[in-house]
């Protein structure tokens, strides 16, 4: 059944899978590699909620063939942390009180921290546009906007 | 299923012609939606990922070279205006980070939102095989829905546009502005003459010229070129409507 092998580098640790060819590298992370921070929805890109840096670049990994990933790095919502201690965009959405359900989270967290990495100092249209390929269905977007605007500061 | 991953462009030439069968993959944007829900099983994947020869842009003899992988965030940084708008305009950004300008030209739908910017700059599409090279203007390139000239063996390379863009302004109507396939979409350049290409309005993108003294009966015969339909984003009255509105907001943008 398993038609191949790849290697990659997940939150900067080597790692390898055995995959099928035709599933995707949310796939191969959640069920191949045990990281299941991000999360599986829409499977067509239109949620966000799979949100990955790939090579530095924020990508849905629902949309990325686990195959292209081999031999490159990739890093979760499981990564951002340091030391133990939480990124700034995620303590800023716990205090925002930013997270209802919390299936979205790991997307938009994933996609706040690579906004501000870029603007450290956004304004609410860059903010908007930055977080647009992320839904959220509980919240109505108000206190994710709080917790970037919070972590930006 | 067999994944190729070639690391030059020779290499996936070659690879293409020994297994035709092989769908092309790049950003993944569309292909993965067609394997994630069972919608299709192609007996191979042609990843064009590694290849460098696909990547970039570049300026040469008053044109501008967009290489096929070339990714829609990327192609917001471009000198072309309207493709840059368009470009933008694209998914959210985890889309525009993968989506790319030769994947749109190789899906071909009519709701393809690079085509109608490239077809206004003069748009030529760069395909190769092991039997050489082969240039087709874009409005050739695109013969029906999700249909296009591409044979088997070949591979889109670039395509090549005017680098003098004139004043280009490209509009789409969608339920929101981000996320959403053009309901109708329009590319207006204007330089000595007017050019309109338009999207979602006929079973491929429309191309409509005129002298600039026809400025302001332009938008009917943009909306009188299209061939529209019902369907689930709109009907087609409502689409020509849209485009006659569009191409004024166009003109008013473009002549100010």
């Amino acid at each position: 059944m398993f038609g191949m092998r790849i290697w990659l580098r997940v939150n900067g640790e080597p790692v390898e899978a055995d995959i099928w060819e035709g599933e995707s590298l949310l796939y191969v992370l959640r069920e191949r590699l045990g990281y299941p921070g991000s999360k599986n929805a829409c499977e067509q890109g239109e949620c966000g909620s799979c949100s990955v840096m790939l090579d530095g670049k924020l990508v849905c990994a629902c949309l990325v063939l686990g195959a292209q990933a081999d031999g490159h790095e990739v890093v979760t919502v499981e990564g951002l942390s340091e030391d133990g201690r939480l990124h700034r965009v995620q303590e800023a959405f716990v205090v925002a009180g930013a997270v209802q359900c919390g299936f979205c989270t790991p997307g938009l967290v994933v996609a706040a921290a690579d906004l501000l990495q870029h603007r450290p100092d956004p304004s609410d249209d860059e903010i908007r546009e930055a977080l647009s390929g992320n839904l959220c269905r509980c919240t109505g977007y108000a206190k994710i906007f709080d917790a970037v605007r919070l972590a930006a500061r | 299923m067999d994944v190729l991953t070639p690391r030059t462009l020779d290499e996936a030439l070659r690879l293409k012609s020994e297994r035709p069968d092989a769908l092309p993959i790049q950003g993944g944007t569309d292909v993965m939606v067609e394997l994630n829900f069972d919608r299709a099983r192609p007996p191979a994947l042609l990843n064009l990922n590694e290849l460098a020869e696909l990547r970039g842009w570049s300026e040469e003899n008053g044109r501008i070279r967009l290489a096929a992988g070339l990714t829609y965030a990327e192609a917001m940084q471009t000198p072309l205006p309207a493709l840059a708008e368009a470009s933008r305009t694209v998914g959210g950004p985890q889309i525009r980070n993968r989506g790319t300008i030769g994947g749109n030209l190789g899906t071909s739908s009519p709701a393809g939102d690079a085509l109608p910017p490239l077809l206004v700059c003069g748009a030529q599409v760069r395909m190769a095989s092991v039997r050489g090279e082969r240039t087709l203007p874009l409005a050739e390139f695109v013969t029906g829905v999700k249909r296009n000239v591409l044979a088997d063996d070949e591979l889109i390379l670039a395509v090549d546009v005017d680098a003098e863009p004139g004043r280009q302004t490209f509009l789409k109507v969608g339920p929101r502005n981000a996320m959403v396939i053009s309901v109708v979409s329009l590319a207006l350049r204007v330089d000595g003459e007017l050019t309109a290409s338009f999207g979602s309005a006929g079973p491929v993108p429309g191309l409509v010229s005129a002298p600039l003294e026809d400025a302001e009966s332009f938008p009917v015969q943009v909306a009188a070129a299209a061939a529209p339909i019902d369907d689930v984003r709109g009907t087609a009255a409502y689409r020509r409507h849209a485009l006659r509105v569009l191409t004024k907001r166009a003109l008013e943008r473009c002549l100010a």
